[in-house]
């Protein structure tokens, strides 16, 4: 068993609504730092919603409601002191679909550090080469930085939203099923990709392939209509699972 | 006949012939337009008709039809030109009048600058009193000499005592503001000196005066003698002669050349004879000027309407009352709107700006009087809702996951909007402006009641500091058809002219129209998404 490090997100009796409908029930677990934190379960039953809730994607869903806390770094981020775009700056998100700016390459991965205030050319392109060596790119497009990020393949334009997402520097990167979009090649790169990705930071994956889970993650957590069934050292989760309902799940997925 | 309609046949039909009656009635429009437009600039043939009574006609055969209410009885229209001496341009030939007919080759068509054309044959050229005969080269050589002529006078009148009316103009008011600042040693002084200056300026304005009658009895020296149908003459000043040629002895190529430059005349030239000759230009160049400046107001007034409408605004009772008076203003008869910018714009803001910066040119009004600012904002104000609509729709189409790609960097809700939304929007927005410039250009009624006129004196934009006249009267495309097809003295002369500015308008509007989709189209590929 791997040992555990600091958690740096704690969450808390976690109660998310969907209008009237309880998408997530109770949630209490935490996040370890500098380790790959991977969501598995049946579509529908919440790992989005959940994984959307640590950097408050959720806000712009109108009458959702949610109840407990979350506290990243000890900080409770859904107290009303919070700042939404400070918390997001520091908590990183890709998304299901790749969804780059209709912009060049660089504009894209430099898109934050400018909204940030950065201007100086030099260290835009430094910090541009950084996140795309970071995502596995840099190789692929350093000749191609100025052609619209909408020609590459859907693997490269994944990956530049993951550059875009370290270009910030965050703490944490929250990935929801990265690769569900992708060809096997494409998914194979991003995966060896986040092993390199959690040296410096916090890894949280959706994903909905148990494969991946296996290979890439520390720590696994299972979901099932919006609770959280079993959370435990990857390893430990698929070969010794704990709860009836996980051991259905894994083994009737490996047949 | 179940099976028939269940085959789905008949709605294919249904649709399928609705849209052909559309097709057909535009390209109907569009072909007469054409035919009868682009037809005005041949050098038609000139017959000579001698009726049974022995009298003979010369002209320009228009139309051909058959008499109303009798059988197998047919008549013409012959446009026999010569209204000093006839009264009319037209003149109705029965068939049956007719004893021969034939097409001279010697027979001219002058065209005057004033009394329309003039139909006839080249007799000779009477100079100081002496009669000599001249070949049509030679007359042509004249022609364009006293064209040189014309151009110095109209130099002279437009541009020269233009400037200086421009300059006595200005002092006269600065004048006025000195009288009406209160009396002092100083101010006495200063008035004096424009005094002086206005003089000079009315002494160079009485020399320019003395040159151009000189001018005038010169270009008066020259007359040609003209033969008409009838074997009368009558005496043509050269000075009165725009154009002269035989058509009925001109080869394909030179009709060619004839219509070019004809053509080129009619978009380039200045209107003549209360609009029904000569050229267009000033109303293609006000009509595309209007366009531009509403285009400047209509464009961000409408998207930033639309951005609080559909980025900020809940959607509650309160918005959706306003989404929908927005969209209905689009059916408020467009006079409705003349109105309201004659009594808002013209003289409630017209005539306040006119009390704080131009007061010392009172009563005559600067801004309280239709203009070409003030019939732009009307417009603008009438094509607001077509911009509102259409950026409503393209914010909508942004996808959910740029936006969210965009919030999930740490932006606020500006930023998002600003960097990533509104240029993703753009294309949209620009087909809403091509709507709202479609729909401008096209308008006639508010305009008649803000600014636009038969006949402006001076283009919107000249070379007197500063340059743009916003508050300057201006010529229209559409109120020029309506002038000229409904309220010129000529009205059957100037038929022709009719659908040629038809033509020249709805060309000038599928030329905006051309430009911004070129542009529109450039953005769509740069910012296409492979997102849905
Ligand atoms: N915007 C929404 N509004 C209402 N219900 C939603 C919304 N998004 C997701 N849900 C519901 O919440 C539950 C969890 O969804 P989600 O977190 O997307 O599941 P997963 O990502 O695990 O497939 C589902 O039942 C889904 O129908
Ligand atoms: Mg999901």
């Amino acid at each position: 068993m791997k040992k555990k490090s600091e958690p740096i997100v704690n969450i808390i009796d976690l109660n998310f609504y969907y209008g009237d409908t309880l998408a997530l029930k109770g949630i209490n677990f935490d996040i370890s730092e500098k380790k790959i934190t991977a969501f598995i379960g049946p579509s529908g039953c919440g790992k989005s919603t959940l994984i959307r809730c640590l950097n408050r994607m959720n806000d712009l869903i109108e009458n959702v409601r949610i109840e407990g806390c979350i506290k990243i770094k000890g900080q409770d981020i859904y107290d009303p002191s919070m700042n939404i775009t400070e918390l997001r700056k520091r908590v990183g998100m890709v998304f299901q679909k790749p969804n780059p700016f209709p912009k060049t390459i660089y504009e894209n991965v430099v898109y934050g550090p400018r909204v940030l205030g950065i201007k100086k050319k030099s260290l835009l392109d430094d910090i541009c080469e950084k996140a795309l060596t970071r995502a596995a790119l840099w190789t692929e497009v350093k000749d191609r930085l100025h052609v619209s990020a909408l020609e590459i393949s859907g693997g490269q334009q994944q990956r530049v939203c993951i550059a875009r997402a370290i270009a910030m520097e965050p703490e944490i990167v929250l990935l929801d099923e990265p690769c569900s979009a992708l060809d096997p090649i494409a998914t194979a790169k991003i995966e060896d990709m986040l092993v390199e990705l959690k040296k410096d930071y916090t890894v949280v994956i959706v994903t909905h392939n148990m494969q991946q889970a296996a290979r890439v993650s520390d720590f696994t957590g299972f979901f099932m209509m919006g609770e959280l069934v079993e959370y435990d050292d990857t390893t430990e989760l698929f070969t010794k699972p704990k709860k009836k309902k996980t051991e259905d799940y894994i083994t009737g997925r490996f047949g | 006949m179940k099976n028939f309609f269940k085959s789905g046949n008949p709605y294919v039909w249904l649709t399928a012939s609705a849209l052909t009656i559309c097709l057909l009635m535009i390209c109907g429009l569009v072909m007469l337009i054409m035919i009868k437009g682009l037809g005005m600039f041949w050098p038609h043939k000139i017959v000579s008709i001698c009726l049974k009574d022995n009298v003979v006609v010369l002209g320009e055969l228009v139309k051909r039809e058959s008499v109303p209410y009798e059988e197998d009885a047919y008549r013409s229209k012959l446009k026999v030109g010569n209204r000093d001496v006839y009264g009319l341009d037209f003149k109705w030939i029965n068939d049956d009048d007719i004893a021969s007919m034939d097409y001279p080759l010697s027979a001219i068509t002058i065209e005057r600058r004033e009394w329309g054309n003039m139909y006839g044959f080249l007799e000779g050229l009477r100079k100081d009193n002496k009669t000599e005969v001249v070949g049509m080269d030679e007359a042509r050589e004249l022609v364009k000499e006293s064209k040189m002529l014309y151009e110095r006078i109209r130099h002279i009148e437009k541009k020269e005592i233009g400037d200086i009316n421009h300059l006595i103009e200005k002092n006269r008011i600065k004048l006025r503001s000195l009288i009406m600042q209160l009396p002092s040693e100083k101010l006495q002084k200063k008035a004096d000196r424009v005094k002086e200056k206005i003089e000079a300026l009315e002494k160079t304005y009485s020399e320019k005066e003395a040159l151009l009658t000189e001018l005038y009895t010169e270009a008066r020296k020259k007359e040609f003698i003209i033969r008409l149908a009838d074997d009368s003459e009558k005496v043509l000043p050269v000075f009165q002669v725009v154009r002269m040629y035989t058509p009925n002895n001109m080869h394909i190529v030179s009709k060619m050349g004839f219509y070019v430059s004809k053509l080129w005349e009619y978009v380039s030239g200045e209107p003549r004879e209360a609009n029904t000759e000569g050229g267009i230009f000033p109303a293609i160049f006000g009509t595309v000027m209007m366009v531009f400046i509403m285009s400047i107001a209509v464009v961000p007034l409408g998207v930033l309407t639309a951005i609080y409408l559909k980025e900020y605004a809940s959607d509650n009772f309160l918005s959706r009352i306003v989404r929908i008076a927005v969209n209905n203003l689009a059916g408020v008869p467009s006079i409705v709107f003349g109105v309201f910018g004659l009594g808002f714009f013209i003289y409630f803001i017209g005539g306040s700006v006119d009390k704080i910066f131009f007061s010392e040119a009172l009563p005559t009004p600067t801004y309280g009087t239709g203009g070409i600012l003030w019939a732009s904002l009307t417009l603008a104000l009438l094509t607001v809702p077509v911009v509102v609509v259409a950026t409503e729709e393209a914010l909508s189409s942004v996808p959910r996951a740029i936006r969210e790609g965009s919030y999930a960097l740490g932006t606020t809700k500006f930023e998002t909007l600003w960097k990533v939304v509104l240029p993703q929007a753009t294309p949209g927005i620009l087909t809403g402006t091509i709507l709202a410039m479609a729909r401008a250009a096209g308008e006639v009624a508010p305009l008649m009641i803000t600014g636009v006129v038969k006949l402006a004196p001076s283009l919107p934009i000249d070379h007197h500091f500063p340059f743009i006249h916003l508050e300057r009267k201006f010529m229209h495309l559409g109120f020029h058809i309506y002038d000229v097809g409904f309220q010129s003295p000529n009205v059957e002369a100037a038929i022709p002219m009719v659908y040629t500015t038809t033509l020249v308008l709805v060309f000038t509007v599928l030329t905006l129209n051309i430009v911004a989709i070129v542009i529109r189209n450039k953005l769509r590929k740069k910012y296409k998404t492979s997102l849905v």
